[in-house]
């Protein structure tokens, strides 16, 4: 089954309460519109009556984060009747969730935790995508996560692992650009090699954050998946070269703490946007400049 | 399952069991099998995680609380209330509602013992913000009914009405702190009961008068008007039904008027 999301691919914002009103008001020329879908399980109020206008004139894609898709354990029922009545609400373009884990025995952490890859945790996630595909009645995107960790006890690669999993279930993927960079980092391996193993003809959308750089023990380059503040210029090479090998794919701005003004966002969609039209220089000096 | 050096690989559940274990008490080296090169510090940048965003969510839900008493306390106290109830849910736009009651037993709260009654009123109004979507009555509702179906009228609470009753001028300590430039006085001798709704977009919060609790308490409880008037007198001697019932049709308080 090929990757069936509907979003256009130009560039998208990650739709933040503090932009609201001006973007009912301004009507910005952005491609589209993603939210995270447990902003929007409340049963009524301000969340809603903005959504429901801005996505009367813009595609939208909701994106998870809490579902656990790589627990152990089963999933969260009544989470996944919350998420079909976001999604049955919004009828959006695209789906996507995490390959990670964040509930345990009933805690939610609020974190994307990692996974060691391996025929165990393959056939955990797998079960688990079906069973997200079944319950939404359409195909969702699983995105690769940013790592501090890996396990002694992984068999394969990550890129690799996403491919099964894709074989398994006909899911698409969610390509995090910034996830590769920060991992690629944290793990000393290098990030085009990765996008280059990637199975690029499954992927649906692409996401563009920011990372904090950090240090370990040994003081050593330990970045962090922050999403508070603009792409990073490594990030954006990165992502120049990965169009340049999948074609233009729709890509998302994720700027989720020290979110700032819409005008800063919206210039982080105008330089995706350039990328996306192939023209790189011009991108270059935006950045610079 | 057997591996290279003999070592024995945990299934995923028990690997997430660790983990979480892990995540929780700081006091826990990282969890087995991580490999060598992912130290300590590594696992940290999770655990670090895990509580900055709680204790963000929480500060998001309880900003009045948190100018109160200031970030140092505000975190330790958000900390501690972490550990011992961490979110069931993955919603949390809603975590929070123990944190008042939290508030009323943590030790070193005791030089503001109405915290707890401010962190309720927080809670309420979040609540407020993402209950159910309605249409407020107007008091013609129930003007318009005849004189002897008044008593065993329903007056139908909006899905987003809340109760805060407080032995502290809860509203009026709520309002200095999210307004400090405003001209707000804070009498501590003088309770205060807050009704909570959200007509509209906006989540409104006033000051209710004497009996006011009970009555909208009852109300709430499902009795009927003239029960509600009865408990609310019985409770307050200065209870003046009309300028209670103008109050909170006023404040959008009411669903619908349902004749029996």
């Amino acid at each position: 089954m090929n990757t069936q999301t509907t979003l256009p691919a130009r560039a998208g914002v990650g739709l933040k309460a503090d932009h609201y009103e001006t973007i009912l008001a301004d009507r910005p020329g952005v491609g589209w519109f993603e939210v995270h879908a447990e902003n929007y399980m409340g049963a009524g109020g301000p969340p809603h009556y903005y959504l429901e206008r801005i996505r009367r004139d813009y595609p939208l894609s909701i994106h998870g984060v809490g579902l656990s898709i790589g627990s152990g354990g089963p999933l969260d029922r009544a989470h996944l009747e919350r998420l079909k009545t976001v999604v049955g609400r919004y009828e959006p373009e695209a789906f996507s969730e995490h390959l990670a884990w964040s509930t345990h025995n009933h805690t939610f952490f609020n974190d994307l935790l990692p996974l060691p890859y391996t025929r165990d945790s393959l056939a955990r996630v797998s079960e688990h995508v079906d069973q997200v595909q079944q319950t939404l009645g359409r195909q969702m995107l699983l995105e690769n996560p940013a790592t501090y960790v890996t396990f002694e006890t992984s068999t394969m690669s990550e890129a690799e692992f996403l491919l099964d999993v894709v074989e398994r279930t006909g899911c698409g993927l969610l390509l995090d650009i910034n996830n590769v960079y920060v991992s690629a980092t944290n793990h000393r391996y290098s990030p085009l090699a990765y996008i280059e193993a990637f199975p690029l003809a499954h992927v649906g959308e692409i996401h563009l954050g920011g990372h904090a750089p950090d240090k370990d023990n040994d003081g050593r380059d330990l970045l962090i998946d922050a999403h508070d503040r603009a792409v990073a210029e490594e990030v954006w090479d990165l992502y120049d070269k990965t169009v340049a090998l999948s074609g233009p794919l729709p890509t998302l701005i994720e700027w989720d703490n020290e979110v700032p003004q819409w005008a800063v966002l919206f210039d982080q969609a105008a330089a995706a946007q350039r990328i996306l039209n192939g023209d790189r220089g011009r991108v270059h000096r935006a950045i610079s400049g | 399952m057997e591996i290279g050096g003999g070592c024995t690989v945990p299934s995923l559940a028990e690997l997430q069991r660790r983990f979480a274990r892990a995540l929780r008490d700081p006091g826990l080296p990282a969890p087995l099998p991580l490999r060598s090169s992912s130290d300590g510090r590594r696992f940290d940048v999770y655990r670090n995680n895990v509580t900055v965003s709680l204790v963000d969510a929480l500060r998001s839900t309880f900003p009045a609380v948190h100018r109160l008493v200031g970030e140092e306390y505000f975190a330790a106290a958000a900390r501690a209330y972490i550990s011992e109830h961490p979110p069931r849910s993955p919603v949390l736009l809603l975590y929070g509602e123990t944190f008042g009651e939290f508030l009323d037993r943590f030790p070193s709260a005791s030089g503001a013992p109405y915290l707890g009654d401010v962190a309720r009123l927080e809670w309420a109004r979040m609540n407020a913000l993402h209950a159910a979507d309605a249409a407020p009555t107007g008091i013609d509702g129930l003007s318009g009914l005849p004189e002897e179906s008044l008593e065993s009228a329903a007056l139908v609470p909006h899905p987003s009405l809340g109760l805060v009753a407080s032995r502290w001028p809860v509203v009026s300590l709520w309002q200095a702190s999210v307004d400090p430039g405003g001209e707000v006085e804070v009498d501590m001798r003088k309770p205060e009961q807050a009704l909570v709704v959200r007509p509209a977009l906006m989540v409104e919060v006033r000051r209710l008068p004497p009996g006011g609790a009970v009555f909208v308490g009852a109300l709430l409880s499902g009795c009927r008007l003239g029960e509600a008037v009865q408990q609310a007198a019985d409770a307050a001697e200065q209870f003046d039904l009309a300028m209670l019932l103008q109050l909170i049709f006023e404040a959008g308080a009411v669903a619908a008027v349902n004749p029996i």
